[in-house]
């Protein structure tokens, strides 16, 4: 944990250096797509009077200069599968961002949606040094959490302080200054596949692109297209992906818990695919053009030219109704939410004052899906749009971006992390002190 | 199946950049490359163009002979010609020797005109106190020339000489006659004291006609010569006080009137007279006026 500590503030202060350029480049490295935003950040009163929103989550301090999108290559369900191909996308989708940015972008902040993400909820708690808490308090109280055996193989991605308490008082956001004996906080840590971050880590390099910071996918989707109140009062946010449909769990403007189902519409593609008998790229423009996952009577008599592209186009003249496409469809959507819906369930969604959901992500796009959704998931169900940042193409705008978008808002305001405090110097560097100290009175 | 196309199957183009294509667009967009692109690479083409074509000897000659020759042309404009000396303020003998020495071919440029040694030069002149040089409008050179004044005719081993209250020698002169309005000095070191010879002459009033000129003694005081070889010895310190008193003295008994050789006031407390061998019957008047005047 000490390694990934102190890489993780390197990274911040990459973050930091980046923002200091004012220039920093998204990379949402998906299992369909990958998106590369360049922002600009130009403090946060430069654009306010201009643009008519105000400063609506603070996305003000940043406007979007350049904009890529490429299919993507060598990602499975979230994760990179054949590195060379990845490095060659992600150098498309940079190449193209900074051509239409006209800039150079060193500093590149990543998500990934895979990885096996596992959430934990810890705990920890420590007497107050002193009348007042302050940094050095918060800091041993992150310290004291005492972390479970992740496993090998795991890397800690997000470590937020979701709740302090002091005595008797919970809830709080910000401790620091009050008064008080007893320091307990909440720490939400997610986990994930060290190899998957680190065959990430290297494909970034390889490009040439220092890693800024690093960010679970459900984490940022939740950011960028829940509103603020249902931040605040709890919602689950489903992003539902090519490779994977990731779910994120806010309650109090944090997130609570974070899972991924390896299943998404790349799998409903694949399905048509079998199904009717016809090559991926056709299955994919069948889904996206005709699919949805509520058949009418009207879908009966709509016919559907599949274009088998079995090069005997004479005769392979095969059609196919849309009720038989949805009928190839809905199974696999059905399978996808019903295992979100078990992880939700998991993660006690149902104990939540709110339980709004929101999807998001490219394959929310079925028609008729929020109708399914309310079935398998609970009433409370909309479609959600990333937020509208500034400068971000039109085409970039749909809800296959909210993970891009909601990486831009973590760019500018990142949520507090326990590598954001100083861990105390008895844990950290003071045993290395206290030898150096033996060693003089020993030599000297 | 497979393409039967020659053209669509072999290669079909990656859109993917290279590597080192990639790399060639980051640095393109690099701000200081782009810089260095823009200003540097221009800079080294004509700097590397300039010297091999400098390379060349004839073509180094070109260079210098062209340069010459601009500066030649841009010196011979009208407006830097100089055509006319005008010499103010000087005498004719003067202005003809500020003219020899000018030693100017006109017309000339005015670069080529060194006005501080021409000013110099004009000032070695004995007769010129001071000079200013300048180029006037319509190219001509004002030569503005303050005269030494001769105050006095100093009588030297080599003949006369006119000379200036600052002892200076100023020009020579032929006869006494031609200048009888100067005083007359003499003696060796005579130039170094003139301002004290002027102001005797200054106090001599009534002796004034009387006076013939004055005489420095051993570089040290200065004797009065009046006519009839008579003389006032001076002494060295207050002379011109000294000689008011021998003003006053022929004043008041006309001493000077008398048959006397010298009046000796080196001495302050006591003056003496020395008298001629003509008149050795003139002793009890004589007695009588310095017993007179010793009152």
């Amino acid at each position: 944990m000490q390694n990934l500590y102190q890489s993780q503030r390197a990274m911040r202060n990459m973050r930091k250096a980046a923002m200091q350029r004012g220039v920093v480049a998204i990379l949402d490295i998906g299992t369909s797509k990958i998106a590369c935003l360049v922002l600009r950040f130009d403090g946060p009163d430069r654009f306010r009077p201009q643009d008519g929103v105000g400063a609506m989550a603070g996305q003000s301090a940043f406007r979007v200069i350049g904009a890529a999108t490429t299919r993507s290559r060598g990602v499975r369900f979230g994760e990179i599968d054949a590195m060379q191909e990845t490095e060659l996308a992600i150098r498309t989708a940079v190449k193209a961002a900074q051509k239409m940015a006209n800039l150079r972008v060193d500093h590149v902040i990543a998500c990934l949606s895979g990885a096996n993400p596992r959430s934990y909820g810890l705990e920890g708690q420590v007497e107050v040094e002193g009348q007042t808490v302050g940094d050095a308090d918060i800091g041993r109280v992150l310290a004291a959490c005492d972390a479970p055996d992740f496993g090998a193989g795991r890397e800690v991605l997000h470590a937020q302080p979701v709740n302090f308490a002091l005595d008797h008082r919970s809830g709080l956001a910000d401790p620091r200054g009050q008064i008080g004996n007893m320091l307990t906080t909440d720490l939400h840590v997610l986990t994930v596949d060290q190899t998957a971050i680190r065959n990430m880590l290297h494909c970034i390099g390889r490009c040439d692109l220092e890693v800024a910071g690093l960010a679970s996918s459900a984490y940022v989707a939740g950011i960028s297209s829940l509103v603020e109140d249902e931040q605040e009062l709890g919602a689950a946010c489903i992003d539902m992906g090519g490779g994977a449909t990731s779910l994120s769990v806010f309650i109090k403007k944090h997130m609570i818990y974070a899972d991924t189902v390896r299943m998404g519409g790349d799998h409903v593609t694949a399905d048509i695919s079998m199904g009717l008998q016809v090559p991926m790229n056709n299955a994919e423009r069948i889904k996206t053009v005709h699919g949805g996952v509520v058949a009418t009577g009207m879908d009966d008599r709509e016919m559907i030219e599949t274009g088998g592209n079995s090069g005997d186009w004479e005769r392979d003249r095969r059609t196919v109704s849309r009720a038989e496409l949805i009928g190839i469809m809905r199974p696999r959507v059905e399978e996808i939410l019903e295992e979100v819906r078990a992880r939700l369930d998991a993660a006690g969604f149902d104990h939540l004052p709110s339980r709004q959901i929101v999807l998001t992500g490219g394959g929310s796009q079925i028609p008729g899906l929020d109708g399914l959704a309310s079935r398998i998931l609970g009433q409370q169900v909309r479609m959600g749009r990333p937020l509208r940042v500034q400068g971000l193409p039109q085409a970039a705008t749909g809800p296959a971006f909210s993970a891009a978008v909601g990486l831009a808002l973590f760019a500018a305001h990142p949520q507090d992390e326990c590598w954001d405090f100083d861990i105390p110097a008895e844990r950290n560097g003071g045993r290395s002190l206290r030898r150096a100290v033996k060693w003089f009175k020993d030599n000297w | 199946m497979q393409s039967l196309s020659f053209f669509r199957g072999a290669t079909r183009r990656d859109p993917a950049p290279s590597r080192l294509d990639y790399r060639m667009q980051r640095m393109m967009l690099t701000p200081s490359f782009r810089a260095l692109l823009r200003v540097g690479v221009p800079m080294a083409l004509i700097a590397i163009i300039v010297s091999v074509w400098l390379d060349r000897p004839e073509n180094r000659a070109l260079v210098m002979h062209s340069y010459a020759q601009a500066i030649q042309n841009l010196h011979n404009r009208p407006e830097f010609r100089v055509a006319t000396l005008d010499i103010t303020g000087a005498s004719p003998e003067t202005t003809a020797a500020v003219r020899a020495v000018l030693h100017l071919s006109l017309p000339v440029s005015s670069f080529d005109l060194d006005l501080t040694a021409m000013r110099h030069a004009v000032e070695a002149i004995p007769a010129v106190r001071d000079a200013t040089l300048g180029i006037g409008p319509g190219g001509t050179l004002q030569v503005a020339i303050v005269p030494r004044v001769p105050v006095a005719i100093w009588r030297g081993d080599d003949g006369l000489q006119l000379i200036d209250a600052e002892g200076e020698l100023v020009a020579p002169l032929a006869a006494r006659t031609d200048r009888l309005d100067l005083p007359l000095i003499a003696g060796d070191g005579a130039s170094d004291a003139m301002a004290e010879a002027l102001q005797i002459y200054a106090a001599a009033g009534p002796l004034g006609p009387r006076i013939r000129g004055l005489v420095r003694m051993g570089e040290r005081r200065w004797d009065v010569v009046l006519d009839h070889d008579q003389r006032i010895l001076l002494p060295a310190d207050g002379a011109p006080r000294a000689f008011e008193r021998a003003v006053a003295m022929q004043q008041a008994q006309g001493v000077f009137d008398r048959a006397i050789v010298a009046l000796d006031l080196r001495n302050e407390d006591r003056p003496t007279i020395r008298l001629s061998k003509a008149a050795p019957d003139a002793a009890p008047e004589i007695k009588a006026s310095i017993t007179g005047t010793g009152q």
